[in-house]
């Protein structure tokens, strides 16, 4: 009969209704400032700057010295909306492996222009940008509150693998094999330096000694 | 006592009016009842929101709002305040004046229907013989600032939903005015002071409500579906329909024009459900012989916020109609329906007394609904549209 499905309806909006003041699990909402659900481990937002907190090569505070960043500008290149500014330094630092690599004067991310879409992450061959999961960025000051500089995006390691356990540990394994392998080209490099140089010792004593006897 | 309780309003209007000249008595009477139900129905309006919004969300099982003081119930004052503060924008080709004007009209129009409404014994503005004419009379204007609405705003949001207002409201006000003849044809007064007492004695300690025959009931039935449809309330709200409109005839207004459309709004639902309950639920008159000395304005305000509740939970409920299907609804439902009601009403009163037009009536009216659902509200089926070209 007509009305039927109606009077079902309403039957049931006030099951809802009555149901929601006694049963606490219908109730889906989770008040959000004093209430919180953790995040995704793979939840991101706006990208940041992973530094290691072992001070490596020359002075300034931490976190300048430690980042990983060698400023080859790919992420700026890459990034679609443009929001990445890089000035790349003049000079030179070691960097984990102990080599010397630039280091970016200036590193600015506009996060009012980032799209979140993690390219500068992917693209980045020294796993020096990582995505941030913090989402509380509301500022009064819209222009320069939302213009991030080198000191804002700093982060060191620790965080990057309290935000990422899992993806933070792969990336210091690779880093750690990648460091391996390095210092074991540079030993078998030093070794033969060292060998060629005996060899050459060698040879210049044998053309000396010969030189001697003539 | 009790009677000093009932009259406590009218009491207090003598007494003000009695420290006035001679002259300014009769315009005082009037003024002092324009200030009450100037303040009563806001007030009113703002306990509804905050209870549709909660209802609405309980419904949903969600909060609703709770932010502002206590279980949120300052959550008016915030939303007056919020929209008393905002930047009121007229678009640069309206037709500034009408559009200034739309919203006013609304409200004066919706506030011009509280006149002739009795919210308790001797408690009405303007006792008119014919009350309720005046009442649909003023009513049928809000239709009026609708279209002022939707026309001035130049947009084409605004007008389809002012299109679809004025069509709907139209088309309803038809069974609207067509239930409540049914009422007139039995009291034999257009006078709604005079239809509640009609309806205000009682046989057991049960009352002589209308909504208890079988005219009245179905009268009842029929009077809450046009007129959900006349304030444009859901599961008819296609003029504001916002998955569509965005808001129907009010897109184009911000700030206090926009709550002065929503004011609007809540008025004429407030003074249709008046009219409502004064038709067939015996206005300010209490349902049980032994509750009379409960003073009659709480029982009509009672009666009132029962029908915003049953409107809120209409809400939360059902899903908003097609244009044709509303359309389909009014007049080869409802229309006919009340055509038929008020021939049973007409039966009712030339039957006599007895049981006899208990069953007649109640048979006709049963038979008439379930072969008007089967028959009328048949779904049609589309099949898959054939094209023809020309050959």
């Amino acid at each position: 009969m007509l009305g039927e499905g109606i009077l079902k309806g309403m039957a049931e909006t006030a099951k809802n209704f009555f149901g929601s003041y006694v049963s606490a699990e219908r109730l889906t909402t989770v008040e959000y400032p004093e209430q919180r659900i953790p995040t995704a481990e793979n939840a991101r937002v706006f990208p940041f700057l992973v530094y290691d907190a072992e001070n490596r090569d020359g002075g300034g505070p931490e976190w300048e010295a430690g980042l990983r960043c060698v400023s080859c500008q790919i992420c700026e290149k890459e990034c679609p909306p443009k929001c990445i500014y890089i000035e790349k330094s003049k000079d030179k630092k070691l960097d984990y492996l102990g080599k010397g690599q630039f280091y970016p004067t200036r590193f600015e991310i506009d996060i009012s222009v980032c799209m979140s879409c993690q390219i500068c992450v992917e693209v980045c061959p020294f796993d020096a940008i990582k995505m941030n999961n913090e989402f509380e960025l509301s500022t009064t000051d819209r222009f320069g509150g939302l213009l991030l500089d080198r000191e804002q995006l700093a982060k060191p390691n620790e965080y990057y693998h309290k935000i990422h356990p899992t993806e933070a540990a792969e990336v210091d394994a690779r880093l750690a094999e990648e460091k391996a392998k390095f210092d074991a080209k540079a030993k078998a490099a030093s070794a033969a330096k060292a060998a060629a140089d005996e060899a050459a010792a060698k040879a210049a004593a044998a053309i000396k000694s010969a030189e001697g006897g003539s | 006592m009790i009677e000093t309780m009932d009259q406590s309003f009218v009491l207090l209007q003598h007494w003000v009016v009695g420290f006035l000249p001679l002259a300014l008595r009769p315009f005082a009477v009037v003024v002092l009842g324009v200030v009450g139900i100037v303040a009563v129905f806001p007030g009113l309006f703002a306990l509804s929101v905050l209870l549709e919004r909660k209802g609405l969300g309980r419904m949903q099982n969600r909060l609703g709002p709770n932010r502002v003081g206590p279980y949120g119930i300052l959550q008016p004052i915030a939303d007056g305040i919020k929209s008393l503060t905002k930047e009121d924008i007229v678009p640069l080709s309206a037709d500034a004046a009408v559009h200034f004007l739309a919203p006013l009209v609304l409200v004066v129009a919706a506030f011009l229907g509280f006149a002739v409404l009795p919210m308790g014994r001797n408690m009405v503005l303007v006792d008119m013989d014919a009350s309720l004419l005046f009442y649909f009379a003023i009513g049928a204007s809000t239709e009026l600032s609708i279209f002022m609405a939707g026309w001035s705003s130049r947009n084409k949001y605004s007008l389809l939903g002012a299109m679809r207002g004025v069509a709907q409201m139209i088309s309803y006000e038809v069974p609207l005015l067509m239930s409540s003849v049914a009422v007139v044809m039995i009291s034999g007064s257009l006078s709604l002071v005079k239809i509640v007492e009609a309806q205000n004695h009682y046989t057991w300690g049960l009352p002589h409500w209308y909504i208890f025959t079988p005219w009245g009931f179905a009268g009842f039935l029929l009077y809450a579906i046009a007129s959900t449809a006349e304030t444009n309330r859901c599961p008819f709200d296609l003029p504001e329909g916002e998955s569509e409109l965005v808001a129907g005839y009010f897109t184009e207004y911000s700030g206090f024009k926009f709550a002065l459309f929503f004011l609007g709004e809540y008025l004429a639902m407030f003074s249709i459900s008046g009219i409502g309950a004064t038709l067939f639920l015996g206005g300010w008159s209490a349902p049980f012989e032994f509750l009379t000395w409960v003073p009659s304005w709480i029982w009509f305000f009672s009666k009132l916020m029962l029908s915003i509740v049953v409107f809120i939970w209409v809400r939360g409920t059902l899903p908003r109609l097609r244009q044709d299907q509303l359309m389909n609804f009014a007049w080869k439902f409802v229309l006919p329906l009340t055509m038929l009601n008020l021939f049973v009403a007409g039966l009712w009163r030339f039957l006599g007394e007895g049981w006899m037009r208990w069953v007649v009536c109640s048979a006709i009216l049963m038979v008439a609904y379930v072969a008007m659902g089967r028959i009328g509200m048949r779904r049609e089926h589309f099949g898959p549209r054939r094209y023809r070209y020309a050959e």
